[in-house]
């Protein structure tokens, strides 16, 4: 919050458009989950910042149900991070880092499940489910079709149908058409 | 054929209701173990003891559990009695002390009895990262040959132990 002191300093209180303009990067800094994790490190550059970022929000941590590892305030998370850091600074690459975790925990690290003969049905699953759906509407649809092909009325039945409720005297059925 | 087609959505439904039931009994807790089947991980690290240095060739010869404790984990207390009841009965038993007060974790041992035929001490976490521990307390089995075969998370008791350790342990032992 150094940006509300510095500006209180200065101006002796702050004023409601300078709050405004605040308030949404406050905000920002407040909701982003990695934003704790992040801000305890020093980082040689953006780009490191960055990746690092991008990887301990990618990971879960293995002591929780779902947090990943920028989130998680578990002393296994706060290790992982730094052995994350650790491992990019070796000059590791993004695939051994998560390698490594996975070598130690297990598939449980990744949020993004691998492609492999475990997860086939997992990644194939939902779009093999639509697509066995929409056949089924499709073929259903089109059985009805052949089955019923003239549904509804046709002329004849109609001017009899019209003649008949005429004779009762309702006559709603143009209305209703 | 009909008739039978008409129910195919109920077969549908209790197939999947099946399949999510059962899923929701399995604990998600837990996590299968990267290492079951690999090596203890490599590791040259001191006493809690003595300071001696130890290494992997701690497990050589015939099967042995691997605890990991620390004097943090409130856990590891309501484990210890058993541990000291199964180190009675004979089983040989390596602790982990994780990211631990070694001046503090002597004195737990002191106080409440030693189960342990040696004691690691990983006061910076890495065996324990490497071993992919992710809380105290958990137990390995681990083979005479430094083979991982067994991880239980949480705390080992009387029904643990019976239930699903000691056949594993038992059958290691045999040969």
């Amino acid at each position: 919050m150094k940006v509300f002191r510095k500006t209180g300093a200065r101006r002796g209180r702050m004023s409601l458009s300078a709050m405004w303009r605040v308030f949404p990067v406050a905000l920002g800094l407040w909701w982003s989950p990695g934003a704790a994790a992040i801000a305890g490190q020093d980082f040689a550059g953006a780009a490191e910042q960055e990746r690092y970022r991008v990887l301990i929000e990618e990971l879960r941590c293995p002591q929780c149900q779902n947090q990943n590892l920028a989130a998680s305030d578990a002393p296994v998370a706060a290790d992982l991070r730094k052995e994350v850091l650790r491992l990019m600074r070796e000059g590791r690459s993004d695939t051994e880092i998560i390698d490594f975790l996975v070598d130690r925990y297990g598939d449980f690290v990744l949020y993004r499940p691998r492609w492999q003969s475990a997860t086939y049905l997992l990644w194939l699953g939902p779009g093999a489910l639509l697509v066995v759906a929409g056949l089924t509407v499709v073929l259903v649809v089109s059985r009805q079709r052949r089955a019923h092909p003239t549904a509804g009325l046709d002329e004849a039945a109609r001017e009899t149908l019209t003649r008949l409720l005429d004779e009762t005297g309702d006559n709603r059925l143009d209305d209703r058409r | 054929m009909a008739r039978i087609k008409l129910f195919v959505p109920l077969f549908i439904f209790v197939a999947l209701a099946a399949l999510l039931y059962f899923g929701l009994g399995r604990d998600p807790r837990e996590l299968p173990s990267a290492l079951v089947g690999r090596p203890v991980p490599a590791f040259a690290l001191p006493s809690l003891r003595d300071g001696k240095p130890l290494d992997a060739t701690l497990f050589r010869g015939g099967p042995r559990l691997l605890n990991v404790w620390g004097t943090w984990c409130g856990a590891c207390r309501d484990e210890h009695p058993f541990l000291i009841r199964l180190a009675g009965m004979g089983v040989p038993i390596v602790g982990l002390d994780y990211k631990d007060d070694p001046v503090a974790a002597r004195r737990w041992l002191v106080d409440m009895g030693d189960p342990y035929q040696e004691v690691i001490a990983d006061q910076d976490g890495r065996l324990s990262l490497d071993l992919g521990v992710y809380g105290a307390p958990e137990t390995y089995v681990v083979d005479g040959a430094g083979i991982i075969r067994y991880r239980h998370v949480g705390v080992l008791n009387e029904q643990v132990w019976r239930e699903r350790m000691e056949p594993v342990y038992r059958e290691w032992e045999a040969r």
